[in-house]
């Protein structure tokens, strides 16, 4: 699950970690106050942050600076509502709703933070580098050895002695260490206690009077965790997310949209990520990725599949299940009448194996409906993509 | 022979009296796995199915003298119990819950270091040994007892590749489920390891995804270790980076883990990677009748 780098910052503060002040804003008028608020506490500017869950606003007119709580307002009432293209939004962009309002700085340097889960070491690594603001992915594809590592015992957490290192190694100045202990440690508690699976402060500032902030914070949370916190769960922006999505997860289907006219429902991730890969080698195009997962119901199976269908680029359907703990005759029902409550017209090719096959088989020959049925992935990936391309 | 499992094995079920834990348990003793007894904390004393129940896993240890545990615990517990089961000296848990928070396996795997337990898991489908022993939640039918040993990370995938042998009349030694989660137990290298011991197996087919570098690693271990033919798919060609793809660990991140990182690490070490997944049975057909002629 992701966050808004508001909120981030809302909960770093909590752990001791210093972020510039600020205040969310969602209207024009509210930017403006907040602005006030800002320049009567002493800030020399504002910066007026775009609120989308993507990287690269800066570069995207989603990041202005502005002198007063006038041109702050003007600059709130162009950016609200706007839509932002980043590389990290794909090309139709998100709508802006929510701004960050914040005083400016006087920034020395720009450093990187991050901490994540090492798959290899399975434990935490805090990583720290001098070349913040950039993308630290392509620090690490140009130039390895600048980014410093420290793994975390997850009995213990990041220790003081771990962050002085890091500290140290960053060029800090000797009466900035112990701000960076506190900074740095801060930033685990908040990653372990959230139960975080990314966390990224970039850039993490030096300012010219000697204080440290976090200018940007991105937290993404692991989403099995978030069953033990509620007040994170809060956080969630569905407006960010894509409406089919949300709706899957309403039923603990995993969906994810993607551009192509083939709709597929599969059970299991691997085998999912296959038929889309063989749909592929077939010559067309997935229309998403669709796991129901392996103890699937007719009821759920009935909603992937409307789910499925409400995506108006699917010219063709397919059905690849291999039946382990998700029997064949409960998918053949859940299809059936989907069928029927959906109306649909589309060619819905069905390549079915495993528990219970035959009776599932049967269920859909007595349905009625004429389904295509196929033997082998490569026959119903052949099949599929050929109907796709005769009902488009 | 076969790996890790066979008819000796001795079996409890953590989470026996829960839905899951229930059948599972019936259809792997059906198979002739030697199901010993469950465990449920609160529900010790008591039978289900037959089986004694115990409160603790270190009381069905001395009661039963199992040697595995094979786990349905719901994920918020499920990693409190890998590691009962480990300080209870089980010596193979095979943990087959799906959604355990990350930070908790993070502990549960520190746990494990320095213990005599080998996890399998979790978030997979256990491990068979066709003929022999199942430990898991696979369809056992589509199984015959043969010469392949099949080690991945994804469960409905392995079926298929399973299906695709079987149905070319090719056997298999063991088929693991390593799962889909980021931190797992045995890993690519552990199984490739197994699998270059044992004197049934001829050829091992690895079947990763997206996500990590295990597969990389792995491929390292096959150049200059593996004496056996080895075949590879990997899933997820066709995936957009930055999207979870259904496992907690099949995602592209920061420009790692493509599969054609993948494909291109392995086909480098001389594993014959099967561009689709229908193709993994011929190339294993191929690969084995190689090996006869060399």
């Amino acid at each position: 699950m992701k966050i808004h780098e508001y909120q981030a910052k809302g909960i770093l503060k909590k752990y001791g970690v210093a972020v510039p002040r600020g205040e969310m804003a969602e209207s024009r008028e509210q930017a403006e106050a907040a602005a006030r608020n800002l320049f009567g506490a002493g800030a020399s500017g504002v910066v007026v942050k775009a609120q989308i869950h993507a990287g690269g606003r800066g570069k995207g007119g989603g990041v202005k600076i502005a002198k007063s709580a006038e041109e702050a307002s003007e600059i709130a009432s162009k950016m609200l509502g706007m839509t932002l293209v980043t590389h990290q939004t794909g090309p139709e962009g998100r709508i802006v709703r929510r701004l960050l309002i914040e005083e400016t700085l006087p920034i020395e340097k720009e450093l990187y933070l991050g901490i994540v889960i090492d798959r290899a070491e399975a434990r935490p690594v805090f990583m720290a580098s001098a070349a913040g603001g950039m993308e630290i992915e392509q620090v690490a594809a140009e130039n390895p050895a600048a980014i410093l590592k420290e793994y975390i015992d997850p009995g213990m957490g990041l220790e003081a002695f771990q962050a002085r290192k890091l500290a140290f190694a960053l060029g800090l100045k000797q009466q900035q260490i112990n701000q960076a202990v506190q900074f740095m440690t801060g930033l685990y508690r908040a990653f372990e206690e959230t139960d975080s699976s990314l966390m990224e402060i970039n850039p993490f500032i030096t300012c010219t009077d000697g204080r440290l902030f976090a200018l940007d914070a991105k937290m993404n949370f692991d989403d099995n965790a978030m069953f033990r916190h509620p007040e994170l769960r809060e956080l969630r922006d569905i407006t960010e997310e894509d409406p089919l999505e949300v709706e899957a997860s309403k039923y603990a289907l995993n969906y994810i949209k993607l551009d192509g006219n083939v709709g597929c429902m599969v059970n299991g991730a691997g085998l999912a990520m296959a038929t889309m890969d063989i749909i592929k080698y077939a010559g067309g195009m997935p229309a998403n990725f669709l796991d129901v997962g392996g103890g699937a119901n007719a009821e759920q199976v009935t909603h992937a599949f409307e789910i499925l269908l409400s995506d108006k680029n699917v010219r063709a359907v397919l059905i690849n299940i291999f039946g382990g703990i998700l029997r064949v005759d409960t998918l053949a029902t859940g299809v059936v009448e989907a069928a029927k409550k959906t109306q649909i017209q589309l060619p819905i090719v069905l390549r079915l194996e495993g528990t219970n096959v035959e009776a599932g088989r049967e269920i859909l020959k007595q349905s009625g409906f004429n389904f295509i049925v196929a033997e082998t992935m490569k026959d119903a990936a052949d099949k599929v993509v050929a109907a796709a391309r005769t009902s488009a | 022979m076969s790996i890790l499992v066979d008819k000796s094995t001795r079996v409890i079920v953590q989470g026996l009296t829960g839905r899951e834990g229930t059948f599972h348990a019936k259809a792997c003793a059906e198979y002739g796995t030697q199901i010993v007894g469950g465990v449920t904390p609160g529900k010790g004393g008591t039978t289900h199915e037959s089986w004694p129940v115990f409160n603790t896993v270190q009381e069905a240890v001395d009661k039963t003298a199992a040697d595995t545990s094979i786990i349905f615990v719901p994920p918020p517990y499920a990693a409190d119990a890998i590691m009962e089961a480990a300080d209870a000296e089980v010596e193979l848990i095979v943990c087959i819950t799906e959604g355990i928070p990350t930070l908790d396996m993070v502990r549960a795997w520190e746990f494990l270091q320095n213990r005599r337990a080998r996890l399998i898991g979790p978030n997979c489908p256990g491990i068979i040994s066709p003929g022999k022993c199942k430990i898991g939640i696979m369809p056992a039918r589509i199984h015959k007892q043969g010469p392949i040993g099949i080690v991945s990370r994804s469960g409905t995938l392995t079926y298929e590749a399973v299906y695709q042998l079987t149905t070319r009349g090719i056997g298999q030694s063991t088929a693991i489920g390593i799962g889909g989660d980021p931190i797992i137990g045995t890993n690519f290298v552990d199984a490739l390891e197994l699998f270059n011991r044992d004197p049934q197996t001829e050829a091992v087919i690895m079947i990763g995804e997206i996500g990590g570098n295990a597969e990389e690693t792995a491929a390292e271990y096959v150049k200059a270790h593996m004496r056996k033919p080895v075949v590879g798919f990997i899933a997820g060609q066709t995936a957009p980076p930055g999207r979870r793809m259904g496992h907690a660990g099949a995602i592209i991140s920061g420009g790692k883990g493509t599969a054609a990182e993948k494909i291109k690490a392995m086909e480098t070490a001389g594993i014959r990677v099967a561009k689709s997944p229908a193709a993994i049975g011929d190339t294993v057909a191929a690969a084995i009748g190689m090996a006869a002629r060399a």
